[in-house]
């Protein structure tokens, strides 16, 4: 009789443990059917892409080269050239990181290396925040504040411009930079800094002889993802840019970029027009595309 | 404690010495004076004074803890890379105050130091070696190369990576690493050279070399050196202080601290009953 309760807790325990494995079998599919959403949605996205974009070219007969070099974007005429929105694109982020690098790297610098505590405790939550704002609200902030600035400060027609669009661009793209450049810089040992600074090297030199160059492969991982960031935005610079069918020749010409491109026609072009506009994406994508295959070099580099 | 010793430290530096001190009594390089240290609230030195000749081999001995390292880091001011170390009394290299005078960089190029783990920088060998005397201005290749050969010679590594200068420093073994460490702190031209458990991460033949160039150096070179290996003080040291809980036991002669402690703490340290 005294066997009995302890047999009964064994068959407990069992049944208890059918249901674990059970729980833990569901909960693993679970999981995976949720990491396989994403890679499905990616390819899911890729091929109608890809699919939509490269039937005029494939069915219709339009030349692909001429689709990229043609200077002449007149959808009612049947011409497609999207080159000079690849220059508006081009430029737009080249200025952009000219700009946003230098002062991202800066702050990074500062607030790893040099900033008291107390005072990277307010910058970099406010840097942090900076990521959180809706770029409509850059693209409005840019449209009532900086356009406005230069229209009157370099007496132009339009304030609208890529210089508009390049600052706009340059702050959109600190957030990232800062946080991944000092995320790196922070990732330093400690060693480098003292063995400098007991060679008798200053703090800045020591900054830029050895933290800086330590850091180089995340301080480029972090400049690879700002330019990604400002490749690919699309409500700020609609706002901004003039999207004018230019091929801008100046800091204050109005300039059309491939993502506004789309965002401007998709909702009433139909036929070949939408298609167009799909092959529009398919260059935006291979943009970005590369971009991911510059970072996962550089990043490679930096784990050896 | 250790005060008449101190005094006679002092007094024999006027004095002519006599011949009847077994030991001959060079030149006070560093003399600390009542130094205590505190991070935040918390004191980790406690009066400390003690005089370190010139051109000898002082070992700070001690248990984990005890306070040398932080004591040798007051010697170039690294302690000052630390939030909240807070110090008083006074510590004086060649008679200058080294907390009056603000200039940090020219102290530690007089002071140089070596750390626990090799710690070279991503780069060149030969870059490493030219660190500091490119951040002193030095531009001149000629000049520059003179001074990268010359230190590793006396670093006694020369041979080993004379082909190889040009490579990462990081490709050689930790015991060269070490070495070439030692030859980067040298290129500075110190006067002083600080070594913070040099060989704690090395294996017995580098250590070895490593002690052998401590015994080279030292013709040159006032070198304090913190070491947990007690031989290792006894083998490479002219004078030992022993650190307990953040004040110097007792601070004399090697010979006299291994063999004949006054201190019974002392004794029972270097004998292995604690530590």
């Amino acid at each position: 009789m005294a066997s009995l309760p302890i047999e009964n807790q064994t068959t407990n325990n069992r049944k208890s443990n059918k249901k674990k494995y059970f729980l833990e079998n569901v909960s693993s599919k679970v999981f995976l059917f949720c990491a396989l959403l994403s890679v499905f949605s990616l390819l899911l996205i890729i091929g109608f892409v890809f699919y939509k974009g490269s039937h005029p070219f494939i069915a219709e007969g339009y030349s692909f080269i001429d689709f990229i070099f043609g200077t002449d974007w007149v959808p009612s005429e049947d011409q497609f050239g999207i080159f000079p929105m690849i220059v508006a694109s081009v430029y737009a982020t080249i200025g952009a990181l000219i700009i946003g690098v230098p002062v991202g790297l800066f702050t990074a610098i500062f607030l790893s290396e040099l900033a008291p505590k107390s005072m990277a405790k307010i910058i970099s939550p406010a840097v942090q925040l900076l990521a959180g704002i809706p770029s409509v609200l850059y693209g409005v902030f840019g449209l009532a504040i900086i356009v406005p600035f230069l229209q009157n400060n370099l007496g132009l027609a339009k304030g609208q411009s890529l210089l508009a669009v390049i600052l706009v661009l340059a702050i959109m793209m600190l957030p990232t930079i800062v946080t991944v450049a000092e995320t790196a810089i922070r990732a330093v040992p400690k060693t480098y800094r003292e063995g400098s600074l007991a060679l008798g090297a200053s703090e800045i030199g020591t900054i830029f002889k050895v933290v800086v160059p330590a850091a180089k492969s995340g301080i480029m991982a972090a400049i690879v993802l700002g330019l990604g960031r400002a490749i690919g935005e699309t409500m700020a610079v609609i706002l901004v840019a003039g999207n004018s069918l230019i091929i801008p020749t100046s800091l204050t010409d109005s300039m059309r970029p491939l993502t506004t491109n789309i965002a401007l026609e998709m909702g009433y072009a139909f036929g070949t027009h939408q298609e167009m506009l799909f092959a529009t994406g398919i260059v935006l994508f291979s943009f970005i595309l590369l971009l991911n295959f510059v970072l996962a070099k550089i990043s490679s580099r930096g784990g050896n | 404690m250790s005060t008449a010793l101190l005094e006679r430290n002092k007094e024999s530096k006027e004095e002519e010495l006599s011949p009847m001190n077994q030991q001959i009594e060079k030149a006070t390089k560093i003399s600390v004076n009542d130094l205590n240290l505190f991070y935040g609230d918390k004191q980790a030195l406690y009066n400390i004074s003690i005089d370190i000749q010139e051109k000898q081999v002082t070992a700070l001995i001690g248990p984990s803890g005890c306070g040398k390292s932080t004591f040798l880091r007051t010697l170039n001011r690294m302690n000052d890379l630390i939030d909240g170390v807070k110090i008083s009394g006074d510590i004086t290299i060649d008679h200058e105050n080294i907390y009056q005078s603000h200039d940090v960089i020219q102290l530690r190029t007089k002071v140089g130091m070596v750390f626990q783990k090799p710690n070279l920088f991503p780069m060149s060998i030969y870059d490493n070696v030219a660190y500091g005397p490119r951040m002193q201005g030095i531009k001149s290749k000629r000049e520059l190369n003179r001074i990268v050969e010359e230190s590793l010679r006396g670093a006694a590594i020369w041979d080993e990576v004379k082909g190889r200068l040009k490579t990462s420093a990081l490709g050689l073994s930790g015991g060269q690493q070490q070495r070439v460490c030692i030859a980067r702190a040298i290129a500075m031209k110190p006067e002083v050279i600080l070594m913070d458990e040099p060989t704690s991460a090395l294996d017995p033949i580098s250590t070895l070399k490593v002690e052998e160039l401590i015994a080279q150096l030292k013709k040159d070179y006032t070198i304090v050196i913190v070491t947990h290996n007690m031989q290792q003080a006894a083998r490479v040291s002219d004078k030992t202080a022993f650190f307990l809980n953040g004040e110097i036991i007792e601070y004399d002669v090697t010979k006299k601290i291994f063999s004949n402690p006054k201190d019974q703490r002392t004794e029972d340290y270097v004998t292995g009953r604690f530590g």
